[in-house]
């Protein structure tokens, strides 16, 4: 069975607060919700699936379903961090085709930015995981995990501290015009590199910003997408990998992306030089310079020279990315920046992107989230989707 | 036993890691290997990573590894070096570079084994560069 055709993401809010200190978690989850719902013009009653990660207070989807005072026939919770959302759009397409609901609504909301998290932090996590006492020890924090794989990738493929610049700078371009966005200055190579070094190589300004908010998506069943006043856009593939230690036979240079990328392009049948737009995840820079690599939009060490020179500035390069500004200068709501790369996108083939970022003829976009630490453990997730 | 000045949190021995962190106490090094497909991994498992066969034991190690990759956390109260580690045995291991300039730290470069004792638990296995 495949879910290409079999659902179409006919609702996509982006909650615009970055700071909510008189929210409550679930509050948020059900702002986005609401916003979704209105954007796809439907209503509450319709949702007949449901599905939220680690983020959604409670176990699984049990408080956030009752908070909602949903009727669903169909929940999902799986965790893989920041790119759950993603791969929820993919099993809601899954359950959809299958009949076990038609209406799935995914929400995402939290308040780290008010609750004074950092990744500068290292986190115990939880003491049964069985790597915990092999890693809490050493002060993995979430940036010196990605700083590694930076740091290996250098010494392979002489990547530079330059080239993963300007992926901010590009990500900054974008920023200026999102009134939403926590970072709207443009910022140059110079202004990345003189920023303060945080976990060797990853410098401040090579890092998202922590903020607070949420997000929400409807995946619907085709017939109620075209009975919708919206723009059609079709899930046509998806794909889903997990990739850790393996074992001891560490390799820091590749991310899960190189198993869920070919997934996804095969099942949608068309290659990375088809897409017009990407939705890359960016919780570093080093994070999108190797999901680009593994995605197949470069060869393997040359994602560098490949995102140099304004490449994935929207109008100026040949491959434009995040073009709401990212977690890298819009939004990062609950440390997670999953949902929001799908939404961009979503916003990108509606041609509701802002007018200084819309692709033209914008028919083809992909998006792809790595979830967890991407130097450790971490999630991968792959969505293709086509303008109808 | 080398000294840093970062309190390094206990870790948490459970049933499978017992033997290791026992180990450890009395200054040795261990790592689990397969007699089924006759591989050392990391971290220690009863189960085989990569055959899956629960005929795993523990053996002494060496010590012995080169630097794989590192990341010197500049923004911590005192910063502190983690590392991946090559032993000599063959997996790489998680760990932290210590009595050593940050400054001139390498891939490549060849470290050993040095205990550092934890915040009220068994020492964790860190390494030093050697010359």
């Amino acid at each position: 069975m495949t879910i290409k055709g079999r659902a179409y993401i006919a609702g996509a809010y982006e909650h615009p607060t970055r700071k909510a200190p008189d929210k409550s978690v679930a509050q948020i989850h059900a702002e986005a919700a609401i916003g979704a719902l209105a954007d796809a013009g439907l209503s509450k009653a319709d949702v007949d699936g449901y599905f939220c990660a680690g983020d959604a207070p409670g176990m699984g989807p049990l408080s956030m379903v009752d908070y909602l005072n949903l009727r669903v026939k169909h929940v999902d919770a799986t965790d893989i961090g920041g790119s759950s959302y993603l791969l929820h759009v993919s099993h809601a397409a899954q359950a959809i085709a299958a009949g076990k609901c038609t209406v799935a609504l995914i929400t995402l909301a939290g308040r780290p930015r008010s609750e004074g998290s950092s990744g500068t932090q290292p986190r115990a996590g939880n003491l049964t995981q069985p790597d915990t006492q092999w890693e809490y020890p050493y002060g993995v924090a979430v940036v010196n995990a990605y700083a590694m794989c930076a740091m290996r990738h250098m010494y392979e493929y002489g990547t530079t501290s330059e080239q993963l610049a300007w992926i901010k700078v590009a990500a900054s371009h974008h920023a200026q015009h999102n009134p939403h966005a926590m970072l709207r200055d443009v910022v140059t190579v110079a202004d990345v590199l003189a920023s303060p070094m945080v976990a060797d190589p990853l410098h401040r300004l090579d890092c998202c910003v922590v903020s607070d908010g949420g997000g929400a998506l409807l995946v619907v069943a085709p017939e109620i997408a075209r009975s919708l006043p919206r723009p059609l856009v079709k899930l046509i593939g998806a794909g889903e990998a997990t990739k850790g230690q393996l074992g001891g036979d560490v390799d820091l240079t590749f991310s899960g992306a190189r198993w869920s990328g070919p997934i996804a392009f095969a099942e949608a049948g068309v290659t990375p030089a088809d897409i017009n737009y990407a939705s890359i995840y960016d919780s570093f820079t080093i994070t999108v310079l190797m999901q680009l690599e593994d995605l197949g939009f470069c060869a393997k060490g040359q994602g560098g020279r490949f995102v140099a020179d304004g490449n994935l500035i929207a109008g100026v390069g040949k491959l434009p990315f995040n073009t709401d500004g990212g977690g890298l200068c819009n939004n990062h709501p609950a440390n997670r920046g999953g949902i929001t790369k799908v939404i961009e996108a979503v916003r990108q083939l509606r041609g509701e992107a802002h007018p200084a970022v819309q692709v033209a003829n914008c028919g083809l976009a992909l998006a792809h989230g790595t979830g967890g630490l991407l130097g450790t453990r971490h999630g991968s997730a792959t969505l293709i989707m086509e303008r109808e | 036993m080398a000294e840093v000045s970062r309190i390094i949190p206990a870790p948490t021995p459970d049933a499978e890691s017992a033997a290791f962190w026992a180990a450890a106490s009395e200054g040795r090094f261990t790592l689990r290997r397969c007699r089924a497909c006759d591989r050392a991994h990391w971290y220690p498992r009863a189960i085989c990573p990569f055959c899956m066969s629960a005929d795993t034991h523990w053996v002494a190690a060496s010590g012995r590894g080169v630097i794989y990759s590192y990341s010197v956390m500049r923004r911590a109260p005192i910063p502190y070096a983690i590392a991946y580690v090559t032993l000599a045995e063959g997996p790489t291991m998680l760990t932290n570079l210590v009595d050593c300039d940050f400054d001139r730290l390498a891939i490549g470069q060849s470290v050993a084994l040095v205990f550092v004792p934890s915040d009220g638990g068994p020492p964790v296995p860190m390494f030093r560069p050697v010359v």
